[in-house]
């Protein structure tokens, strides 16, 4: 085909054409450079004002960049660790008890509804589906929660609102429509029953997916205050969300968190408090993304919910 | 007789396939249970809606007092504005979501840096991270009045301080602005996905026969995430009446003065339920935005079936 354009054409064809994938490379540069550091750049502002002296605060403001090296403020929170180790402690567990509940049940539900020779698939997708369509609303969950499972100030009302998500369900469900079903079917001859197959076949194959929906269920979980705040009165019960908002929320917390750990109030670093806890209460759960990154892509596809 | 043998016939075959099937249901109930306690029952409490609420009665029990609550909450006067608040911010939130999840995903394709490319992605992932208490402090450190870092610009570029709190005419553009630069990151990475998925023998050829990058991102790339996008806007639209609590709740407070412009149904409701502890009207919110969400999914639903059976979502 070539040989039909004289030579001077094909060149200039071809400038042209790598000219424009410059182009998107040039743009594709700069959004995503320019998007990214729109991201970071207000944790970074976190970051820097949570190791600013209150002074330097209350002169200057929060700071764009780095004016000293001051721990006050982390210390302060740490100064009476009882009720944040307390949070922490709520957090964690309810973290990885729910995490494990939460793939286990995904997973579980998806790889049924992903099996071609259960006959029945498309009628109970459906039926989990369409709690998605049409809810009662907050009231009567709220009810059935507090008024006939009693959740009100247990753990139970912690985990159990996030424990399942139709989202988490087809995303299994997608992952593992990938795997052939030549695997269970011969398991199946060899004798082996289904339960053994999804523990022992199925959930190796599907690392990608563990570590994706892991991670979600995990931020779910560690980023959750609205259920601390609808079902959890006893301020033991707390999780560290729930306990940063009502930090930032009124300074008269802050003044009792202050006189708590028993420092005069005028010297009480409030502004830099508020952000050394922010750091506090979100830190950890960031630090798990590096793991988890290399299986997003795979993990991540949706299908739909028929089929 | 006859009768009765075909119901054998009927029978028979469904009872073996339970049979075969047991395990399988007893994988699926932990989840069929969980969705019929905390989904299906409490869809049964919508008679909420219709009746006045006694503590002693509870659900079931409670008088009924007909449409009461449905003129009470029309009464308030505000539930224009509410599912005004919440439509608008979801289309927005719903279209600008398209754009840069599916624009970042194809550019993030085509750049080749792979460290360029790693370190943006996790930065750009950060936000979702992240609960709305955080981004209600990283509002405070950015938006607060007299320490925020936005009026420490402006104070240094020799400009007026600008109060975010009392300019309720900022607040679409910041929310839209909060929940892309939320969103973006992870959104970006289900199309990511997509195109990952995608033959790359489509694009080699493509290539040979002279496309350009833009050729093969409008007549390739684009047309193969259609899919991808249609689940995406799909599912998005069955929550079309529904606002993102948290950020509202988190980012908006309880101002009252910036009301008419962030107050969307599910803020609204909490309010009922707790300053006014009013069950009833309440509730009788919650059965109109659920309704409103079915109406407007099962519609588009349709509609998309009508134009391709395979992008339907159900």
């Amino acid at each position: 085909m070539a040989n039909t354009f004289d030579s001077e054409e094909l060149q200039k064809g071809k400038g042209i054409k790598s000219k424009d994938a410059m182009v998107v490379k040039l743009i594709g540069y700069l959004f995503i450079g320019f998007f990214a550091l729109i991201c970071v750049i207000p944790f970074y502002l976190i970051v820097i004002a949570s190791f600013t002296s209150e002074a330097s605060l209350i002169r200057d403001g929060y700071p764009i960049f780095p004016t000293g090296f001051d721990l006050q403020s982390y210390l302060l929170c740490l100064k009476n660790p009882v009720s944040i180790l307390k949070a922490y402690g709520t957090t964690i567990g309810v973290t990885a008890a729910g995490t494990t509940l939460a793939v286990l049940l995904a997973t579980m539900t998806g790889y049924v509804l992903s099996r071609k020779d259960f006959p029945w698939r498309n009628g109970f997708s459906f039926f989990f589906f369409f709690t998605t369509l049409f809810s009662g609303g907050l009231v009567p969950w709220y009810m059935m929660c507090v008024r006939y499972l009693h959740m009100k100030n247990t753990y139970f009302a912690l985990i159990l609102p996030l424990m399942f998500s139709v989202w988490n369900m087809i995303i299994a469900k997608t992952f593992m429509n990938g795997i052939p079903d030549a695997i269970s079917e011969s398991a199946k001859i060899d004798g082996a029953n289904d339960i053994t197959i999804f523990v022992k076949l199925i959930l190796p194959l599907s690392k990608p997916l563990l570590a994706t929906l892991g991670l979600f269920s995990a931020l779910a979980y560690w980023n959750d205050w609205y259920n601390c705040m609808l079902y959890v009165t006893e301020e033991d019960m707390f999780n560290l969300q729930y306990y940063l908002q009502r930090m930032l929320g009124s300074a008269e917390a802050m003044r009792i968190v202050a006189e708590k750990s028993g420092i005069a109030l005028p010297s009480v670093p409030l502004e830099g408090m508020k952000m050394a806890m922010t750091i506090i209460a979100t830190g950890p759960i960031v630090l798990l993304y590096p793991f988890v990154q290399r299986y997003f892509v795979k993990g991540l596809t949706i299908g739909a919910v028929k089929g | 007789m006859k009768k009765e043998k075909a119901n054998n016939y009927k029978k028979a075959p469904f009872f073996k396939t339970l049979k075969r099937n047991w395990m399988l249901l007893a994988m699926l109930a932990p989840a069929v249970i969980y969705v019929l306690v905390f989904s299906y029952v409490p869809m049964t409490g919508i008679v909420l809606a219709f009746k006045k609420y006694q503590y002693a009665g509870g659900i079931y029990l409670s008088p009924w007092n007909g449409l009461d609550n449905f003129k009470a909450l029309l009464v308030a006067g505000k539930l224009g504005m509410v599912t005004r608040n919440t439509l608008l911010y979801n289309i927005a939130f719903i279209a600008l979501g398209v754009v840069f999840e599916m624009g970042s995903a194809i550019l993030l394709n085509e750049i080749g840096g792979k460290w360029f490319k790693k370190i943006a992605q996790s930065f750009m992932f950060l936000p979702y991270f992240i609960s709305w208490v955080v981004v209600s402090a990283v509002m405070f450190n950015v938006f607060n009045y007299e320490k925020g870092v936005v009026n420490h610009i402006l104070n240094v570029l020799g400009l007026e301080a600008f109060d975010l709190y009392n300019s309720p005419n900022a607040w679409p553009i910041v929310l839209i602005f909060l929940k892309v630069w939320k969103q973006t990151g992870y959104g970006s990475v289900v199309y990511l996905a997509a195109i990952t998925g995608l033959d790359q023998e489509m694009f080699e050829a493509a290539s040979i026969d002279g496309a350009s990058a833009w050729q093969k991102i409008k007549y390739i790339t684009i047309p193969s995430l259609v899919p991808t996008m249609v689940i995406m806007v799909l599912l998005a639209i069955g929550n079309i009446f529904r606002g993102d609590f948290g950020m509202f709740y988190q980012t908006v407070k309880s101002s009252a003065l910036l009301q008419p412009v962030t107050d969307v149904i599910d803020t609204y409701v909490f309010r009922l339920l707790i300053t006014n502890s009013d069950i009833g009207v309440s509730a009788a919110a919650g059965l109109y935005q659920s309704v409103l969400c079915f109406i407007t999914i099962t519609v588009c639903n349709k509609l998309v079936k009508k134009i391709d059976p395979d992008y339907s979502l159900y």
